[in-house]
């Protein structure tokens, strides 16, 4: 995984709650076996009406998203991810994800940072004001600045520690594979075991 | 210091801690049991392949095909060639890295949280993961259920482990008798309803009380299936005697000496009295209606009684916006009583309402009944077993006589991923777990409703409660 640390881009306003992942990517692009090329699915029934704000040219080239809260509930598909990834996202800012959107975030480089209700208004009257402005994600500082605005957003600091060094973890996890090991050897004897399958 | 107060979430979460997490990092915790399914596990074999890992446990791994799979004409290929792609890849998976799999036709194939619990898989004190939201529902046996992503399907594959950070409690208290006609699954839309659909966010929930207790497993499965929709990453129910006699003699439950040893545990996981919870809810299940949803997310619900809401009625401003868009969405009207509100299609199945209790009560109802003209009624038991027991006790004939259709099991019309859709602007009463736009087909308009609400609706035509039949 890249390294992340300051990331510029253009600022988008979703001026929406519960933006959950079935309107992030509809069932019917879950059927891909890749793990990129998602760019289309993207809010794709939202993106048939004209009005849809990544139809307005300004945001067009959108890389940081500010969302109202609860975004990314529902299903867990990391699919919603890969398409913001893919679409150009590196950032989401919302007031309150979904946990499992922000693990999967977590593990894709896509930075979902949280702000408050308030500075999320005062982002997207500051958007609104200048659409197509550039926002700066820097994730040092754990901030947001948009011209004069600068906003701190929250991120859980092991998150942000592996994003700051582009670590993987399972790379991480196999590090304590011995511990796994001594691990395995105390469990009883009455857990599940799938093999040998018994009909 | 070792807490002596714990609840039954912390005591599992507890006994399975391979490395404890210091500064920060998150605990690293033992997974016992993994789920999966086609539709999230492709790339994460994808992964295991390119960086040369094998599969740690398969003997502790097992996969079934359901979203993709159609409820007809199984024996023949999959029509859709993307579905048909994704199905094989799982195969292929499962062939190469030595996985257990359950595919279509095959006699224990099913939607995956009706079939782990089916074998005997899902047990009290375990940890279970799936690449799928909805794996909450194995929380009904006191077992520590939750759903991941796909990166996470790959990193339990290779290490059997998962990082994670402590979750807080939240109890969902339920005292009290729920009335004929009221089900677990209006206790759950309910407790959505109250707490919102980011109120469980960052917690564990707990169903806990004597309406609790009085349900027997089936029913727990339901409510622990939706804990997802409050936003939780696990709901659970503390085993009991109910637990043991659900599990007891199923084919992958242990036996002898285990078994008495796997109850001695399994004994001592309940929430010790003196435990403190994060945040506590009550429900009062007495006076509990039928509980259905009138918008676009599964905390927009009503009593059915009720009528639908003005979006004036919300004091947030972000409620009032996403109800002044979900009534666009449904095409409702404020002050509409919930009753007037006539439906297509009648869907009874998926993961929170396909098992064989569900079918038979929502049986009982339509004995001897036809369906109202304006219905399509789709029945779809959620594994190959159920459909086979429906059909030896004469469920299926009860379902045909009435006009339904009598598929075969799969994830089905919950979502859009295989031929069992809505068309655009269709409206469904269904028994599913999700009323997001778009969500059972392309402009398709979803009421989330009981397998009895399910059943009267399609006599009626319009939602409807078991006790509006006997008006007629």
């Amino acid at each position: 995984m890249e390294k992340f640390t300051t990331f510029s881009g253009i600022a988008v306003p979703l001026r929406r709650s519960n933006v959950d992942t079935d309107q992030i990517i509809p069932a019917v692009y879950l059927k891909r076996i890749t793990k990129t090329g998602f760019e289309d699915a993207l809010f794709s029934s939202w993106r048939n009406d004209p009005e849809f704000v990544l139809n307005d040219p300004a945001y067009k080239h959108g890389s940081v998203l500010v969302a109202g809260p609860d975004f990314g509930t529902g299903s867990s598909r990391e699919h919603a991810v890969w398409a913001l990834r893919d679409y150009g996202f590196k950032a989401v800012l919302s007031s309150k994800f979904a946990d499992i959107f922000k693990g999967n975030s977590g593990k894709q480089g896509l930075i979902a940072g949280e702000i408050s209700e308030e500075d999320t208004e005062k982002l997207w009257e500051a958007i609104l004001n200048n659409p197509g402005v550039e926002i700066t994600i820097d994730l040092v500082n754990r901030t947001a600045t948009l011209g004069e605005l600068t906003v701190e957003f929250s991120i859980d600091e092991y998150t942000r520690w592996r994003l700051l060094e582009g670590l993987d973890d399972i790379g991480l996890t196999l590090r304590d594979e011995s511990s796994i090991t001594d691990f395995e050897a105390r469990r009883p004897n009455w857990m599940p075991k799938t093999l040998p399958a018994k009909q | 210091m070792t807490k002596t107060n714990l609840t039954l979430a912390e005591k599992v979460w507890n006994d399975h801690v391979v490395v404890k997490g210091e500064n920060g990092a998150p605990d690293l915790l033992f997974i016992d049991l993994h789920l999966l399914h086609e539709v999230t596990s492709p790339q994460a074999f994808d992964g295991l392949r390119l960086a040369g890992r094998p599969v740690r446990r398969p003997d502790l791994t097992i996969a079934t095909e359901d979203h993709n799979t159609p409820t007809l004409d199984i024996d023949k290929p999959i029509a859709d060639p993307t579905s048909r792609t994704q199905i094989e890849a799982l195969r292929h998976n499962a062939k190469e890295f030595g996985i257990r799999i359950h595919s279509l036709g095959d006699i224990e194939q099913g939607i995956v949280h009706v079939v782990g619990p089916q074998l005997g898989l899902t047990m009290p004190g375990i940890t279970v993961v799936c690449g799928d939201s909805h794996t909450s529902t194995h929380g009904a046996f006191g077992a520590l259920a939750l759903g991941i992503g796909t990166s996470e399907v790959e990193h339990v594959l290779a290490t059997q482990t998962l990082p994670l950070k402590p979750f807080k409690t939240m109890a969902i208290n339920v005292e009290g008798k729920l009335r004929a006609g009221v089900t677990s699954k209006d206790i759950i839309l309910a407790v959505i309803a109250k707490i919102g659909t980011g109120g469980g966010q960052g917690y564990v929930l707990e169903y806990r009380g004597s309406a609790i207790r009085d349900l027997s497993m089936e029913a727990r499965m339901t409510i622990c299936n939706m804990s997802i929709e409050a936003g939780a990453r696990a709901g659970m129910v503390a085993p009991d005697q109910t637990t043991y006699d659900y599990l007891k003699g199923r084919v992958h439950a242990p036996e002898g000496q285990d078994w008495d040893e796997a109850v001695k545990y399994w004994d001592s996981l309940a929430t010790d009295e003196d435990a403190v919870f994060d945040a506590e809810v009550f429900l009062d299940a007495n006076t509990l209606d039928p509980f259905v949803t009138w918008g676009t997310n599964p905390g927009q619900g009503v009593s059915l009684n009720d009528v639908v809401p003005s979006p004036d009625s919300f004091a947030d401003p972000n409620e009032k916006a996403a109800a002044v868009r979900a009534l666009e969405y449904m095409d409702l009207v404020a002050g509409t009583k919930m009753k007037d509100i006539k439906v297509d299609t009648v869907f009874l199945g998926s993961c929170t309402n396909s098992r064989i209790e569900d079918l038979r009560s929502a049986a009982a109802i339509l004995n001897g009944k036809t369906k109202a003209d304006n219905i399509r009624m789709l029945v779809v038991p959620g594994s190959a077993r159920v459909r086979l027991q429906a059909e030896s006790e004469g469920l299926d004939k009860i379902f045909k006589d009435f006009g339904a259709e009598w598929r075969f099991a799969g994830c089905s019309m919950c979502l859009g991923m295989n031929p069992d859709q809505l068309a655009p602007g269709e409206r469904a009463a269904s028994t599913s777990n999700r009323n997001f736009e778009g969500r059972q087909g392309k402009g398709a308009r979803t009421h989330l409703v009981s397998p009895l609400v399910a059943a009267a609706t399609a006599i009626r035509g319009t939602l409807s409660a078991p006790a509006d039949l006997e008006d007629n």
